[in-house]
């Protein structure tokens, strides 16, 4: 019987589940779950941040050499992209707050499609570099400038770390999906928009990795 | 918050509101998430086990006679990232902690009930990886994977086994996401946090060791699964890369790892402790801030695994310095236990003979590693057996102690029975003396230079290696009698009451076992932790418990 009720409490979220006291404790765990999760996300970035770091003061000439194939322009429309969800995503979480369900579906669809529009643009940055030969492993060639192990380390770099980030776009547009149905019906009320905020951390987190990868590997040449 | 009278275990409680292995493959009880991970870390124990033996067998002749070189390497390697990965780590936070954390803070159950199953079956996959790769026919890097042999060298299946590792992380990440997040919210009223039990802040110490430096082995293990794949040169030389890097982002997280075994059996020990000598922890502020320094200064040593490493001079006096300053706060425990001691009124029961193990033992590892932490020291032991020793003084003489220690303590609230304490008290000393016979001798033969992760030695060294196998056979019947003895004890064994140590703390207040939502309603706490006032011990030793007074 129990757990008849535990499901009953399921498919309605705005209960209150049987291990929270008040919707505002279960709410403020909800939150600080989410921050504890993106500082392990933190920790797990942050091995190929090292990574990066290392091999760069190493090889800094080589690590130019090879920023200079990415395509700046593309990099920086992704930026822009990407900090443009991040403003629709504000505004979702906003309308969230104020329970009006036409702009939450309005500012999630904005933000599902700058998502979209990001992972469209770094597909065909990938598929660019297949082209080019510049994907590590056996197929890779480089005769430019620099050492080629060492441009062959700054793309294995540039492709774990923009992929591992790809990977989180592809994950926060199933949650974008998930709370864009949500929102349809209605689900989010004044009272209750708790996915909608963590939702809304875990998307602003994915945004701010890329702000840190766009000038560490699209913009060394400029640097140097 | 005074003992309840003994009382019959209630006729609903957790093990049986609910029937059918379904009700278990889908609960979100922490207390039943608790007992699928006690099963499954029992099982890799066994695994891990057997690898030991065949070890030590192997090493009981100086010529290698049971099995080829490169079988020996698979069975330590096996042997160790199954015992670390698959027992130690989940060891007593998945299991005790499970169990214990929500009651002990006055919750219902952990913040993130689906979160905590969903560890369990993370575990699991992980774990048949693992079993995968033994069936396979192994691995042979080592539980540590150096690179370049791991990558670029090693013909046994490392992708496989660097998954298993991998995906078996995440269990530990949601783990000690959901007891931070439990610790921080869903406390009940009155449960300040100098009020909690110091399991507590040893867990919260471990939940910020697993949540901070297990997402850095999960890249690194992909990014050797990565650099074996495609070789991209990120880890070998002959690439440009850099094997060291390997080392330092790997021992980045399996130092504090360390740390993830022995934190909560230090949380253990303090329960049982107080509970067993009847008095307030000596220094209690101490003891629970020195949990958490040994949270943070363990993040900052892992250089002192790389001093032969080309690590420079200057690095490895610094991480010899820190690696120094980890022994105050371990020290501040050891002495805060002993002062508790002092005066109290002990009670020689299984459990604290688990204790006094572990605190001798855990000395003797701990200063061993501060020989070990010595630069000019270590370059002699160095990847010697003077290290396997130390390093087993610590997981085993520490961390397993202190399980089967908490094991045996909260076993009557767990499963509403009790163990036969005198087959219980003969186990304790059985281990011990097993123990002590296995490793110490270890610490002569690395002292002697013998190496370790070799399969013959010269001929001069087989008395001591003899004397470690005879010592493994005898803690090989030191943990087998427990399993029979909880085994029996789960159908034959005397009922419990609510507090049958007639201890302190939110766990004894409620039935054993305990209903599936722990607390008919929230409890309010009123007073500090381990409160053994006069009144309250003179009211539990009124029933007959075997005493002994010092003092």
């Amino acid at each position: 019987m129990a757990d008849a009720q535990a499901h009953a409490q399921d498919l309605e979220p705005t209960a209150l589940q049987h291990q929270f006291d008040s919707l505002e404790q279960q709410f403020d765990a909800s939150v600080l779950g989410m921050w504890v999760f993106l500082v392990t996300e933190i920790m797990f970035f942050g091995g190929l941040f090292m990574a990066y770091i290392v091999y760069r003061t190493w090889y800094p000439d080589s690590f130019a050499a090879g920023s200079h194939h990415l395509d700046v322009t593309l990099g920086m429309t992704n930026t822009m992209v990407l900090i443009a969800s991040s403003l629709t995503m504000a505004l979702a979480v906003w309308a969230g707050q104020q329970g009006n369900r036409f702009r939450q579906v309005l500012f999630l669809g904005l933000t599902l499609l700058f998502g979209f529009a990001f992972l469209g643009i770094k597909a065909y940055e990938y598929w660019e570099k297949f082209q080019d030969h510049l994907v590590p492993g056996p197929n890779f060639v480089w005769d430019g400038p620099g050492n080629p192990h060492a441009v062959q380390i700054f793309y294995s770099l540039y492709f774990a770390m923009t992929g591992l980030h790809a990977l989180h776009m592809v994950v926060g547009a199933g949650i974008m999906i998930t709370l864009l149905v949500m929102a349809a019906r209605g689900r989010f009320t004044r009272q209750w928009s708790t996915p909608l905020e963590i939702g809304g951390l875990y998307w602003h987190f994915v945004d701010i990795v890329w702000i840190f990868l766009f000038p560490l590997l699209y913009l060394i040449e400029r640097h140097v | 918050m005074d003992a309840i009278d003994a009382t019959l275990p209630p006729p609903v409680n957790y093990l049986n509101a609910q029937h059918g292995i379904k009700s278990w493959l889908l609960t979100r009880d922490h207390k039943r998430i608790a007992l699928l991970y006690l099963f499954g870390i029992t099982f890799f124990f066994v695994l891990g086990g057997i690898f030991a033996a065949l070890i030590r067998l192997e090493l009981l002749t100086p010529a290698g006679d049971l099995m080829e070189a490169e079988t020996y390497n698979k069975m330590f390697t096996l042997h160790g990232v199954i015992m670390i990965f698959f027992f130690l780590i989940p060891s007593i936070p998945a299991t005790l902690g499970n169990f214990l954390v929500p009651i002990m803070i006055g919750a219902k159950d952990l913040a993130f009930p689906r979160i905590n199953l969903l560890s369990w079956y993370i575990y699991m996959v992980g774990g048949l990886f693992t079993i995968a790769v033994i069936v396979l026919g192994g691995v042979d890097t080592g539980w540590t994977f150096y690179t370049p042999y791991s990558t670029a060298a090693s013909n046994t299946h490392v992708v496989l086994t660097g998954l298993g590792v991998f995906i078996t992380g995440f269990s530990s990440i949601l783990t000690g996401l959901n007891f931070i997040v439990t610790i921080h919210r869903m406390r009940a009223p009155g449960m300040t946090w100098f009020r909690l039990p110091l399991f507590i802040w040893s867990h919260y110490a471990t939940a910020l060791i697993m949540v901070l430096g297990t997402p850095v082995i999960a890249i690194t293990v992909l990014l050797v699964a990565a650099e074996r794949v495609l070789h991209l040169g990120l880890f070998d030389p002959k690439l440009g890369g850099d094997p060291v890097l390997f080392q330092h982002l790997f021992w980045f997280y399996s130092h504090p790892a360390v740390y993830i075994m022995i934190l909560p059996a230090m949380g253990v020990i303090s329960e049982l402790v107080a509970a067993f000598s009847r008095k307030a922890i000596f220094g209690y502020n101490f003891v629970a801030f020195a949990s958490l320094a040994i949270a943070l200064i363990g993040f900052l040593v892992w250089g002192h695994h790389m001093f032969v490493s080309s690590q420079s001079v200057y690095a490895g006096l610094v991480f010899s310095f820190l690696s120094f300053l980890v022994a105050i706060p371990s020290a501040v425990k050891v002495f805060n236990w002993t002062a508790t001691m002092y005066k109290g009124s002990i009670s020689f029961q299984a459990p604290i003979m688990y204790v006094f193990g572990f605190m001798g033992l855990f000395l003797v590892g701990g200063l061993t590693g501060l020989f070990l932490a010595s630069v000019g020291l270590d370059v002699h032991v160095h990847d010697t057996y003077f290290v396997v020793a130390h390093f087993h003084y610590i997981m085993v003489g520490g961390a397993i102690m202190g399980f089967q220690g908490g094991l045996h303590y909260w076993w009557p609230k767990i499963f509403g029975r009790k163990y036969p304490e005198g087959w219980a008290k003969l186990a304790a000393l059985v281990i011990f003396v097993g123990f002590n016979l296995t490793f110490f001798p270890q610490f002569l033969l690395g002292y002697l230079g013998m190496p370790r992760r070799y399969y013959a030695y010269p001929p001069e060294f087989q008395v001591l290696n003899i004397m470690s196998t005879a010592g493994a056979s005898v803690l090989a019947i030191g943990y087998l009698i427990p399993a029979i003895y909880f085994a029996w004890s789960l159908k034959y064994g005397e009922l419990a009451e609510a507090n049958p140590w007639g201890a302190k703390g939110l766990e004894w207040t409620i039935p054993s076992p305990p209903p599936t939502y722990n607390f008919e309603e929230t409890p309010v706490i009123t007073e500090p932790p381990y409160n053994y006032t006069p009144e309250f011990v003179a009211s539990v030793t009124a029933a007959s418990r075997p005493e002994v007074e010092l003092g």
